[in-house]
C-alpha cells in the first residue's frame, strides 16, 4: 500500500509506485491488445524523419493540433472590454460553456457569457424565440448596460438574421428600444478567433457610430488593443505610457480590469471596460490605431469610411516596435516622448546589452496568432537570435508576404522559413528535422517540448499550465524587459539542467553568468 | 467565514423564492420547477431495496432557459468529451469547425499510458477544420480525405470516430456512408457519432448517442470490419468491466487496483485508459460495474438484454461507500471473493483511520454545496460525511429523474436541490447559504473564490486526484483540507475597512 496519511501521494508520485506499475503493465499485457513495443518505437522513429515530414506536409484535409480557435471566442473576449457588457451568444449552448471555460482557464478569472440555448426545434424553425426570451432574461438577471450578441456556427448555418431578431425582441419588450444591443455575425467556419474579435469590435462601433455626427478632435486617438491573452498587463502598461505622454486617448475595448478583479469577498460580474459614451466619442478621434493589425482589418476599414485616419501595428513588443508606436503617438498628439520613457528604453537596451552573449545566435521556432508571431520574430532579431520556423495556423499567405521582408532585412533572419496555415503537428516535424534551441508559443506547445525535447517558452494565449503570466506586460520597454528575462531564464535553466550531472557534466555548472 | 446557518427547509424555500424574483414571470415559473428542498421520503418501501432518505423531486432533463448562464454543455461534449474521447488507441475527429475540438482538447484529465501521437491519441486535437466551402458543398469528401490522411500518418491508430459538430447534421452530410466505405478500405473500425451540439438539452443526450454508437458500430459492427477477433482471450469466472470511469487524475487506476485485489479480473475499462479491444471484448465479461450511471447506463442495459450480463452500480468515493460497494460486488461472486473483499477492507482500515484521524478534526461540521455532472452530486456526499462534513445543497447539470431519485438515498431532509442551476441562481444561493466549501466546475470556481469561499473543481479534481478508491480518499481528504484551511481566506478584507472581520485563527497545516 503506497498511500499513507502522513505523506499523501497525489497522482504524480502515486502511480510511480511498484503496485501501480505492475497493475498497469498487466493491463497492457493482458487486455489492451496493443502493438508491440518494437513496432511503437519503429513508428515513433519514423515520425521524426524527413520522409514523415514530407507526408505530413502533403496533408490537404486533416488538421492536427491547430493553434487557433473559432470566431465567437474572439467576440466574447472583445465584448468583455466594454463597460457592464454581457456577451450573448446566439446558438447552441455548449459553445458558450467552452468559451467561458477557455477564458477562465487562461486568466484564472470568472468569464461571464450567456447563450440563447438553441436546440433541435430552433434548428428547424429558427432561433427568433430564443432571442426574444433570451434577451429578456439576460436583461432582467444580470443588469447589464449593454448586451453584445454574436453567433455560433449553428445560427449561421440556418441563417438567423441578428439585426431583425434583435429589433423584433425590442419591439416585443425584451429590452427597452434604446438599450444597446450591438451584434456581430461570427461563423466558426470562417477565419478564427482574431476575426471574431474584429467583427465584434466593428459591431460595437457600428452600433454607436452609425447615424452619429462626427466632429473631429485633433490629436485624439482611439486605440484598439486586439485579441490579447496578456491584456491585463499589456493594457495597463499601454495606459501608463499614454498618460506619461499626455495623449488624449480612448481604448476601444479594455478587458484589463474585467479579467483581473480583486478577491475581497465580492464577486464583480462586471469591472472596468471602456465606457459606452467613450465608445461613441471615439468616432471624433483623429486617428484609430490598432495594436494588432490582423485582429482589426474590418474595423479599421469601417473607421476609415468616416474619414478617420488609421494606422496599425503588430503587437508592440521589443525596442523597434515600441519605438514605432511611440513615434506615431507623438506625431498624432504633437506631444514629445518624455525623458522618463526614453530612460526606460535605455534601460531595456542596457539589459539586452548585458545579456546579448547568451541570446546571440540562439535558434527559435515561433508560433501563434499572426500579430504575435510577427512581433516575437522582430524581438528575436533584435537580440541577435535566429528565428528558424515561424508558423501560424490562422496566418495566411498574405501574412507571410508581409513578414518575409522583415526577415530579409536582417542577417539573423536569412535562414528562417514562414509557415502560414500550418498546425502544431507540422511544427512537430519541423522540430525533429530542423532542430532549434527554443520553442515559443502557448501551453499547447508542451506536447512539442515533450516529443522533441525543445524547451518551451510560453508567451501567448492560452497559458493554462502556468499561473499569472498575463498579469505582467509584454508590451512597451517594460514589457520587453519581461520578455527578455523570460527568454534568459529559459536559457539558464536549460543550461543548468544540462550541466547538473555531478562529476559528469557539472564542470560548466557555473555560479556566475 | 461561514455565517450562522441552520439546515432548515423553510429557510431554503424562502431563498428559492427570493432568487426567482429576479426573473421575468414566465421564466420564474419555469425555473421554480427545477428548484426544491429535500423532504422526508414517503413510507412506501420499495421491495428489497434500501429506502431513500428523502424525496428530491425536481424537473430535470428539459431545455435550459435562453439568455441565462447555464452551466451545461452539449451533446458533442457528452460524446467526444466524456465517452469516446478517452479511448486511447483511436483517433477521434472533431468533425466540423475548429472550435469544439480546440476547447475540448486535453481539458478532461483522462489519464492514459501510451505514446501520444504514435499509439495513443487522447491529448490531441484532430479536426476537419470546416471552412465556408465545406458548409456550402458538404464535408463528406473532405472527411474521406481526413480519414485517409489519418491512416497514412498514424498507422498504429486502431480506429477512428467521427464526432459531429453542429453544422454536420444541419447540412445533411452522410457520415455513416463515409464510415462504412472507409472502414472497408482501411480494414479498421470507423464510428460515426451524431452528437451535434444542438441535439437534446445538454451533454446527456451525447452520452446516450455515444452509447448507441458503441452498440451499433462496435458490438453490432455496422461498419462491417472484424478488427480484433478475440484470439487467445479466455473468459474467466471473475471477469468484470468497469463502466463509466474516465480515469480523471487516475481514478480508474485507483479503483482497478482494489477490484484486482479482491480477486476480480478487469477486462475492460470504459473508457478511461481504454483501448478499442477493451470495448469490443466487454460482452464476454460476467458483470458490468457501473460508476457513472448517467453516462453509460444505456450500454449496460443493452449488454444485459443482448448478452445477459447483469450490471450493478457502485460508489468508490470515501471509505463508507467503498466498503459497502466492495461487499456488494463480492456478494455477486460468492464466498471466495467475499472473503478477499473483507481482507482488503481490513487491510486499508488503518489508512482510512489515519486519514480520518488527521483530517476530520480540521473539517468537522464544515458545510458544502455541490453542483456537478453525472454522478458526483450524490456519490461524493458520503465521502464528505466520512470527514464530518455536511452537504447543504446539491444538483446536477444534466441529471434525469432517476438521478434525482437516487440522490434521495444520499441527502438529508432540508438539503437545497437545484437542477440545471443558472449562474445567477447558484451565485445567490451561495451568497445566502455561505457554505464553507463549494464543489463545482471551472466556470464557477473564480466567482466563488472572489466571494471568499473555498472551492474545489469536482469535475477535474482541480488538477489533483485520483479521488476514487482508498488511495484516492486520502488525496480527497487532503484536498478538502487545503482548500478550506488555507490562510488566504482570512486575508480578503483590508484591515482598514470598517466592517472588516478579524482574520480567523487557523490551524496551521502540518
Amino acid at each position: 500500500m503506497p498511500q499513507s496519511a502522513e505523506k499523501v501521494l497525489d497522482h504524480a508520485p502515486l502511480f510511480r509506485e511498484p503496485e501501480y506499475k505492475d497493475m498497469l503493465a498487466a493491463k497492457k499485457a493482458n487486455f489492451e491488445c496493443g502493438v508491440s513495443d518494437a513496432r511503437v518505437t519503429e513508428i515513433a522513429d519514423w515520425t521524426k524523419s524527413w520522409d514523415y515530414r514530407e507526408k505530413n506536409f502533403a496533408r490537404e484535409a486533416l488538421t492536427v493540433n491547430p493553434a487557433k480557435a473559432c470566431q465567437p471566442l474572439g467576440a466574447v473576449f472583445a465584448a468583455a472590454g466594454f463597460e457592464r457588457t454581457m456577451s450573448f451568444v446566439h446558438g447552441s449552448q455548449g459553445c458558450v460553456a467552452y468559451y467561458r471555460s477557455h477564458l477562465s482557464r487562461h486568466f484564472k478569472e470568472p468569464s461571464s457569457a450567456v447563450s440563447s440555448s438553441m436546440t433541435e426545434d430552433a434548428a428547424v424553425f429558427g432561433g427568433l424565440n430564443n432571442m426574444v426570451d433570451g434577451l429578456a432574461n439576460t436583461y432582467s438577471l444580470y443588469a447589464p448596460k449593454m448586451i453584445a450578441v454574436s453567433t455560433t456556427c449553428m445560427a449561421e448555418v440556418i441563417g438567423d438574421d441578428l439585426h431583425s431578431f434583435i429589433q423584433t425582441a425590442k419591439d416585443k419588450g425584451s429590452v427597452p428600444q434604446s438599450f444597446d444591443v450591438p451584434f456581430a455575425h461570427t461563423p466558426a467556419f470562417v477565419g478564427s478567433h482574431v476575426d471574431g474579435y474584429d467583427n465584434m469590435v466593428k459591431g460595437v462601433l457600428e452600433h454607436f457610430w452609425k447615424g452619429r455626427t462626427r466632429s473631429e478632435v485633433k490629436g485624439k486617438v482611439a486605440i484598439i488593443p486586439g485579441f490579447d491573452g496578456y491584456c491585463v498587463g499589456n493594457n495597463r502598461e499601454l495606459k501608463r505610457l499614454l498618460d506619461l505622454m499626455g495623449v488624449d486617448y480612448v481604448l476601444i475595448g479594455d478587458a484589463s480590469d474585467q479579467f483581473d478583479t480583486p478577491a475581497d469577498g465580492e464577486f464583480r460580474m462586471y469591472d472596468g471596460g471602456t465606457r459606452l459614451e467613450d465608445v461613441a466619442g471615439a468616432q471624433d478621434a483623429e486617428y484609430v490605431l490598432s495594436l494588432q493589425s490582423w485582429c482589426t482589418r474590418r474595423t479599421l476599414e469601417y473607421a476609415a469610411t468616416f474619414g478617420i485616419k488609421t494606422a496599425s501595428f503588430h503587437y508592440p513588443m521589443g525596442i523597434q516596435a515600441t519605438d514605432e508606436l511611440l513615434l506615431k503617438l507623438s506625431e498624432i498628439s504633437g506631444k514629445p516622448i518624455p525623458a522618463e520613457i526614453e530612460r526606460e528604453r535605455g534601460r531595456l537596451v542596457d539589459a539586452m546589452a548585458d545579456s546579448q552573449a547568451h541570446l546571440h545566435g540562439k535558434k527559435y521556432a515561433i508560433y501563434g496568432d499572426p500579430d504575435f508571431a510577427t512581433a516575437f520574430t522582430r524581438f528575436v532579431l533584435e537580440t541577435g537570435g535566429e528565428p528558424t520556423h515561424v508558423l501560424s495556423t490562422n496566418g495566411t499567405k498574405h501574412w507571410e508576404e508581409e513578414l518575409q521582408p522583415v526577415l530579409d532585412a536582417s542577417p539573423f533572419g536569412r535562414d528562417a522559413t514562414i509557415y502560414p496555415l500550418k498546425d502544431l503537428w507540422h511544427m512537430r516535424s519541423l522540430l525533429f528535422t530542423e532542430k532549434v534551441d527554443f520553442l515559443v508559443g502557448n501551453s499547447y506547445g508542451k506536447y512539442l517540448e515533450r516529443d522533441t525535447g525543445t524547451p518551451l517558452i510560453r508567451l501567448t494565449f492560452p497559458v493554462f499550465d502556468r499561473h499569472h503570466h498575463h498579469r505582467f506586460p509584454l508590451w512597451g520597454y517594460q514589457g520587453g524587459l519581461r520578455v527578455l528575462t523570460t527568454l534568459l531564464d529559459k536559457v539558464f535553466d536549460t543550461l543548468d539542467r544540462e550541466t547538473m550531472d555531478p562529476g559528469v557534466t557539472d564542470y560548466s555548472y557555473d555560479l556566475t553568468r | 467565514m461561514s455565517l450562522d446557518y441552520e439546515n432548515d427547509g423553510e429557510a431554503m424555500e424562502r431563498i428559492i423564492e427570493e432568487v426567482l424574483d429576479a426573473y421575468p414571470e414566465k421564466f420564474a415559473k419555469r425555473r421554480k420547477k427545477h428548484l426544491s428542498v429535500a423532504t422526508p421520503a414517503g413510507e412506501a418501501e420499495e421491495h428489497g431495496e434500501v429506502k431513500p432518505l428523502t424525496e428530491c423531486d425536481v424537473k430535470s432533463n428539459i431545455k435550459s432557459v435562453p439568455g441565462v448562464m447555464t452551466i451545461r454543455g452539449c451533446a458533442y461534449a457528452g460524446s467526444k468529451g466524456v465517452v469516446w474521447g478517452p479511448i486511447k488507441d483511436m483517433v477521434h475527429i472533431s468533425h466540423g469547425p475548429v472550435g469544439c475540438g480546440q476547447y475540448s482538447w486535453s481539458q478532461r484529465r483522462n489519464y492514459y499510458i501510451g505514446k501520444t501521437g504514435i499509439d495513443s491519441f487522447v491529448t490531441m486535437q484532430f479536426t476537419s477544420d470546416f471552412q465556408e466551402r465545406d458548409i456550402v458543398f458538404g464535408g463528406d469528401k473532405k472527411l474521406e480525405k481526413v480519414i485517409d490522411e489519418i491512416d497514412a500518418l498514424f498507422p498504429l491508430a486502431n480506429g477512428t470516430t467521427i464526432q459531429s459538430e453542429c453544422p454536420i447534421g444541419l447540412i445533411g452530410d452522410d457520415i455513416e456512408a463515409v464510415s462504412k466505405k472507409k472502414a472497408k478500405e482501411h480494414g479498421k473500425t470507423i464510428v460515426p457519432v451524431r452528437c451535434e451540439g444542438f441535439r437534446g438539452v445538454s451533454q446527456s443526450l451525447g452520452h446516450h448517442i455515444a452509447n448507441d454508437a458503441v452498440r451499433d458500430w462496435v458490438f453490432e459492427n455496422k461498419g462491417g470490419v472484424e478488427q480484433n477477433p478475440d484470439t487467445g482471450f479466455v473468459p474467466g469466472p471473475y471477469d468484470v468491466n468497469v463502466i463509466g470511469d474516465y480515469n480523471i487524475g487516475g481514478d480508474a487506476w485507483a479503483s482497478r487496483i482494489l477490484l484486482e485485489e479482491i480477486g476480480l479480473r478487469v477486462v475492460g475499462n470504459w473508457s478511461g485508459d481504454a483501448t478499442l479491444a477493451e470495448i469490443e471484448r466487454a460482452p464476454k465479461a460476467k458483470l458490468n460495474l457501473i460508476h457513472c450511471y448517467r453516462s453509460m447506463n444505456y450500454i449496460c442495459r443493452y449488454m444485459e438484454e443482448k448478452y445477459g450480463i447483469s450490471w450493478m452500480e457502485y460508489n468508490f468515493f470515501g471509505p463508507s461507500q467503498i466498503e459497502a460497494s466492495l461487499r456488494a460486488i463480492a456478494k455477486h461472486f460468492g464466498p471466495e471473493i467475499e472473503e478477499k473483499a473483507e481482507a482488503v477492507i481490513a487491510k486499508y482500515r488503518p489508512l482510512v483511520d489515519a486519514v480520518i484521524a488527521k483530517y476530520r478534526p480540521r473539517l468537522e461540521g464544515k458545510t458544502v454545496m455541490l453542483y456537478v455532472g453525472g454522478l458526483r452530486p450524490r456519490h461524493v456526499i458520503t465521502a464528505y460525511e466520512d470527514l464530518g462534513m455536511e452537504i447543504v445543497g446539491t444538483g446536477y447539470e444534466f441529471g434525469h429523474n432517476d438521478d434525482y431519485q437516487r440522490t434521495g438515498h444520499y441527502v438529508k431532509k432540508g438539503t437545497l436541490i437545484y437542477d440545471d442551476v443558472t449562474g445567477y441562481e447558484l451565485e445567490k444561493f451561495i451568497e445566502k447559504v455561505r457554505p464553507d466549501l463549494v464543489g463545482s466546475g471551472i466556470k464557477e470556481k473564480y466567482p466563488v473564490q472572489k466571494m471568499g469561499i473555498p472551492f474545489r473543481q469536482m469535475h477535474s479534481w482541480d488538477y489533483s486526484g485520483p479521488y476514487h478508491g482508498y488511495d484516492g480518499f486520502a488525496i480527497f481528504a487532503r484536498d478538502m483540507d487545503l482548500a478550506i484551511n488555507n490562510p488566504v481566506w482570512g486575508l480578503m478584507k483590508a484591515p482598514w475597512k470598517k466592517d472588516a472581520e478579524p482574520a480567523p485563527t487557523l490551524v496551521a497545516a502540518e
